[in-house]
This record gives structure tokens, sequence and C-alpha cells, in this order.
């Protein structure tokens, strides 16, 4: 057992699974900072992966595919915004009706546009490939974790001091905190706390869309219904144990990943599939109940 | 994708302006299958209300007992102000126990029945008690809790039906069938099954305890204002815990139900693909959690979703244009309406994290 959990080819996978989580983590940070409270990751990301096949599917880019995956998502963060900030919808209401949204059109709009039902595969999907770089990959054993991965791994690895450094200095960045933290404060400064919120919707959309994009065509080259298959609660999960700090949000998303990558590898071990299935929500679970604990240790 | 830009356009719409907006989301989506807008919408209502001896109709009234079975499960949680959205799994374990027990237990067929209901409600009751328990005594939001214990519910009851306890020669993923004798029976003349009364029950209990008994007011008050509620020094972690166990009881009903009344075994998905609890969760906001409307919106999301899946046979319109009406309609009205009441929940899970 030791040996398939510490093969080297385990360490590799991780990062394909560390990535959409940290993507749409980052994505849910944005909101979680504003005063958003979007729970509707996982709908952001189906549709993401949708769009992502589309696009690379017609034209065989997989940048394409990409760059329709944040515009899907983007669009979705607008979807959020009317109903949750024009129209004060309640934010869970509008979560569980985005979820909802997401699965019934990205499984309508496979019957629509391609004509399947379940699944969609098909050679112009063009995935990304892995990056080599040439001094890293020498390295032993890190060499084939940092090497070799597709390039949202790099950006989602990047987007962590970036968005670090977006709401530690930028001014959309401190509008952002103010706007969850003190929204009165933003109004006296003449800024609307909507039209922030408003903003982190749209980069929520944007990372969540590229965190689908990685599903889908990073991962593999296929659309199936339902393939989020609930990352986007354990992205959620993620925010709002580190309250949305990018940093502590990067070690949470390596562990989710990682324990979601073994669930793959211990399939192989005859584990029934139900149970490896199970273990990135009982893991996350687990999490849950550690921290408690820790924290309660930590105020006694 | 005008709609969209409807959508987005600034002044608030009217309720006329959302049943159009709502409408022109429906044409959309029609166009764009090129479906017979005439014969698609014959086939909803077909599929909805007609059939032969109205046999939609009658799938449609049994859909409309699981939906406003799960609306009621969680109307009880969130009226007590606790964000259950564990309703899936508390009807998986339940849907799951009652086969189970339904296959396994010998005896004469009432008492079998009788004993598969109560473990049913007994394991839904305590799957709900386990997300509260991780709230007040370990300090997982319920709002998280609950919505994670729906995975191990839903891949445990694949695992038992897929392996221990699978019917293998069906050669599906599903449990045995439950002994015939065990059936709920069917309304005499027609092929509805009485688990409608079950859940009648169920909202009657619900009624009269959430509006006549103490222990049901003081539950409403821990929903209205938990600093109020523990201020005056209501016992407030043992209200969460009987509102949650009941909460899950009512889901584990619901699961049984669906068992003995409409699929007579626990086949694979059966209460997660239909999306029966999320649908219960929109049924009980679209009409602002008042008892009473419960069962006419479930009836109206049933209609939806069998609606729909009339005009996939009429039209070849994909039958899940239903969940993205569900979610168009959810996003038009009970946004609106709901947010308030619930406001004060969703501030309590996000301070408790």
């Amino acid at each position: 057992m030791f040996e398939l959990i510490f093969d080297p080819s385990f360490a590799e996978s991780i990062p394909r699974f560390v990535t959409p989580i940290l993507l749409a983590a980052l994505g849910g940070a944005l909101c979680e900072r504003a005063g958003v409270f979007n729970i509707g990751l996982e709908g952001f990301i189906l549709t993401g992966a949708f769009f992502a096949v589309l696009g690379s599917y017609y034209t065989g880019s997989p940048w394409i595919g990409a760059l329709t995956a944040i515009l899907a998502g983007i669009m979705l963060g607008l979807v959020f915004a009317e109903f949750n900030l024009r129209r004060g919808g309640n934010p869970i209401v509008v979560s569980i009706a985005i979820n909802i949204l997401a699965a019934g059109l990205t499984t309508y709009l496979l019957r629509a546009i391609f004509d399947v039902i379940g699944a969609f595969t098909d050679p112009n999907i063009v995935p990304f490939r892995p990056i080599h770089i040439p001094l890293v990959e020498s390295i032993p054993f890190l060499g084939r974790v940092l090497s070799g991965q597709p390039v949202l791994f790099y950006i989602a690895v990047a987007a962590v001091p970036a968005i670090h450094y977006f709401l530690a200095r930028h001014r959309l960045g401190l509008r952002i905190r103010a706007a969850g933290e003190n929204p009165a404060a933003l109004v006296a400064g003449g800024v609307s706390p909507r039209i922030v919120q408003l903003w982190s919707l749209i980069g929520c959309g944007a990372l969540c869309g590229l965190a689908g994009a990685q599903l889908s065509i990073a991962n593999v080259s296929l659309f199936v219904e339902n393939m989020s298959a609930g990352r986007g609660w354990i992205a959620v999960v993620a925010v709002l144990l580190t309250r949305g700090r990018p940093w502590p949000l990067f070690l949470i998303a390596i562990i989710f990943g990682a324990v979601d990558s073994l669930s793959f590898r211990v399939q192989g071990l005859g584990l029934a599939q139900q149970f490896t299935d199970m273990m990135p929500y009982v893991a996350t679970l687990l999490v849950l109940v550690a921290l408690s604990w820790w924290r309660k240790r930590q105020t006694i | 994708m005008k709609t969209l830009r409807g959508i987005l356009s600034g002044e608030a719409l009217s309720w006329a302006g959302a049943v159009a907006a709502i409408l022109a989301v429906f044409l959309v989506l029609m166009l764009m299958v090129g479906a017979p807008i005439i014969e698609a919408l014959q086939g909803f209502f077909s599929g909805a209300f007609g059939g032969r001896r109205y046999a939609y109709l009658m799938t449609t009234l049994s859909r409309t007992t699981l939906i406003a079975g799960m609306a009621i499960s969680v109307m009880l949680s969130f009226r007590a102000g606790l964000f259950n959205i564990g309703g899936e799994g508390q009807l998986v374990v339940g849907g799951l126990v009652a086969a189970l027990v339904g296959v396994l237990l010998p005896g004469p067929p009432l008492f079998v029945l009788t004993a598969s209901i109560l473990a049913a409600m007994v394991a839904g009751g305590l799957w709900a008690l386990l997300a509260g328990v991780l709230q007040l005594y370990v300090g997982v939001p319920l709002l998280v809790g609950s919505l994670l214990l729906n995975y191990p519910a839903r891949y445990l009851a694949s695992y038992m039906v897929a392996h221990p306890y699978r019917d293998v020669q069906s050669g599906m993923i599903q449990s045995h069938l439950v002994p015939m004798e065990t059936w709920l029976p069917y309304f005499p003349g027609t092929r509805l099954d009485i688990g409608i009364l079950f859940v009648g029950v169920a909202a009657a209990f619900a009624i009269v305890y959430s509006y006549t008994t103490v222990h049901g007011y003081h539950s409403r008050l821990n929903g209205l204002s938990p600093d109020f509620a523990r201020a005056v020094g209501l016992p407030v972690k043992k209200l969460t815990l009987q509102t949650l166990a009941m909460s899950g009881a009512i889901a584990g009903l619901v699961g049984a139900v669906a068992v003995f009344g409409i699929h007579h075994r626990y086949i694979d998905g059966m209460l997660v693909q239909p999306l029966y609890a999320w649908t219960g969760i929109i049924a009980v906001l679209l009409v602002n959690m008042v008892p009473w409307a419960v069962p006419l919106s479930g009836f109206f999301f049933a209609a939806v979703q069998t609606g729909a899946a009339g005009m996939e046979r009429a039209a070849s319109v994909p039958k899940e244009i239903a969940f993205i009406m569900q979610a168009v309609i959810i996003l038009f009205v009970a946004s609106r309406v709901s947010g308030a009441l619930t406001a004060s929940s969703t501030r309590r899970e996000t301070d408790n994290v």
C-alpha cells in the first residue's frame, strides 16, 4: 500500500487535483472577502468545464477553450450579481439555484449541441499539454511534480501570490476587503460596495471557469455530466476555513487535492469505488473537525 | 442571449416582468433545439396531467409526494433557523435502510412494513443529528456539515446495493425487491400509491407542531432570533437537536415511501438524480415557508419535471429543461421572497466558521 501511495506518479498526479480546487477556492475567496456569500462554486466549475470543451472543440485551441470557460463563468457571476446584489435575493438560495441551473444547462446543451447523453468525447477537443520546464525537470522527485503539469497549474500557483498582493495592495483589492469588512466606509469614500462586489463576482466567475477548464480540457479531454463532482463544495469549505486568505487557502487546497488524488490511487488496491469516491468529503469533514478542535484548544 | 440582457437590463422587474423573463428563457431553450412549440406544449401538459387513465398525472402526484415530503422536512429546520441542506443524505439513508429492512426482515407484511418505515425514520433522524452534533459540539457549521454528509450517504448506499445486498441477477445496481405483500397499495381504481397519505400525515404533524405546541413555538423563536431565544433561557442546543432529528426522520420517511410506494427496491441514484431534496428546498422557499402552500409548490415543481419528460417524448426536448426552468423560477421568485427570512441563519452560519 505504501509503495502505491508514495509512488512518484502519485505525487505527480497531485497538482492535477489541486488545480481545480485551488482556482475555484481563490475565486470563492474574492467573494468571501467582498462579503458575498457565494456557495455556488460547484455550478460555476461545472459550467466552466462544459464551455471549455465547447471552445476547444470548435476552435481546436485549449486556450480559446479556457477563454470560453472564463467568459461562461463571468456570465454566471453576472447572474449571481443580478439576483443577489441588485434584487437582494438570499445568497444561499441564489447559490442553490445556480447549482441546479448549471447541472440542467450543461446536460441540456450537451444534448442540444453535441446530441449525446452522459458524456462527450471527441478527437477535436484539444487539451492542454504538459509543460516541461528544462532545469526543474531534472530535480529528483520534486521535478516530476513541478514540471510536466498543464499550464493551468502554473497559473493557479501564480494566482496565489497575485491575489494575495491584489487584496493587500491593489486599490480594487482594498475596496473588496472594505466591502466585506466595512461597507459603510466605502460608501463614505464615494464607492458603491455593490459595484466592488460585482467585480469580485466577475473575478470569481473567471477563476471558477478556469477550474472547470482544468477538469475538462487538462486532466482529460471530455465532458461528463456533473463532472465537477463536489469539488466546488470542497472549495467552499476551503474558503470558509481560511476566511478567504490566499496562502492558507493554498495549503488547504494542497491537502484536499492530495486526498482527491489519493482516492483515485487507492482504487487500484481493490477498495470499492464508492469508498474512494467518499474519501474527499470524509477527509474534508475530518479536517474541519481537527481544525475546530485545534481552535478550541487555542482559545482555552 | 436576449434574455440575459433582459435580466441584466437594470430596472427591477414586476411580477409580470418575471413571468415574461421566465417564458423568454423557456422559448430560447426551445428554439435552441428547434422543437415544435405547440407539440412540445401539448407534450408538457399531457406528460404532467394526462396519459391513459391519467397515468402521468399519477406520476406527477407520486413525485409531488416526495418533493413535498422533502420540503416539509427542510421547512422544520429552516423555520428553526437551521440551514440543514443535508436532506439528500437523510433521504438516501432512509431509503436504503427501508429497502434493506424490507428485504431482510422476516415476518408478516404489515410488521415488516412498519418496522422498515420506523427504521428509515430513525436512520434519517440520526443522520441529521450527526450534522447537529458536529455543529454544536465540534464547531463544524451546520450548512457545511449537513451538506458534506450527503456524499458519504450517497456512496454508502451505492456500495450497499452494488456489493453486499445487490440483486445480482437483475444486472442493475439495485437491491432485491421488497416482498410484494409489503408494497403500499394503490388507491382503488388508480395507479397512485397511498404514500401520499404518509406525507400528508407528516405535513399535518409539522403544521400542528409548529403552530400549536410550545415546543414548536420555541423552535420557531429560535429561528427568528437565536440571541433572544438564548437570552430568555431556552434550551437552544436541545431544541436544535430535536428539530434536526424530526427533520431527518421526515426525510427518512420520504425515502421509505419512495421504496415501498414507487420503486419497491433501492436503485442506485434513484433518490439523488431527480434532485428531490434540492427541489424540496426550493419548493419550500418558493412559498416563503408557508406550510399549507408547500404541497402546491411541490405539485408545481413535480409537474414541471414530469411535464418536461412529456415534452421529451413528444418533441424530443431534453428533459433537463425542467432543472433549468426550476432554477430560473427560483431565481426570479424565491431569491426575492426569502431574502429576509433566511438572512439570520446565514449570518449565524458564517459567524460560526
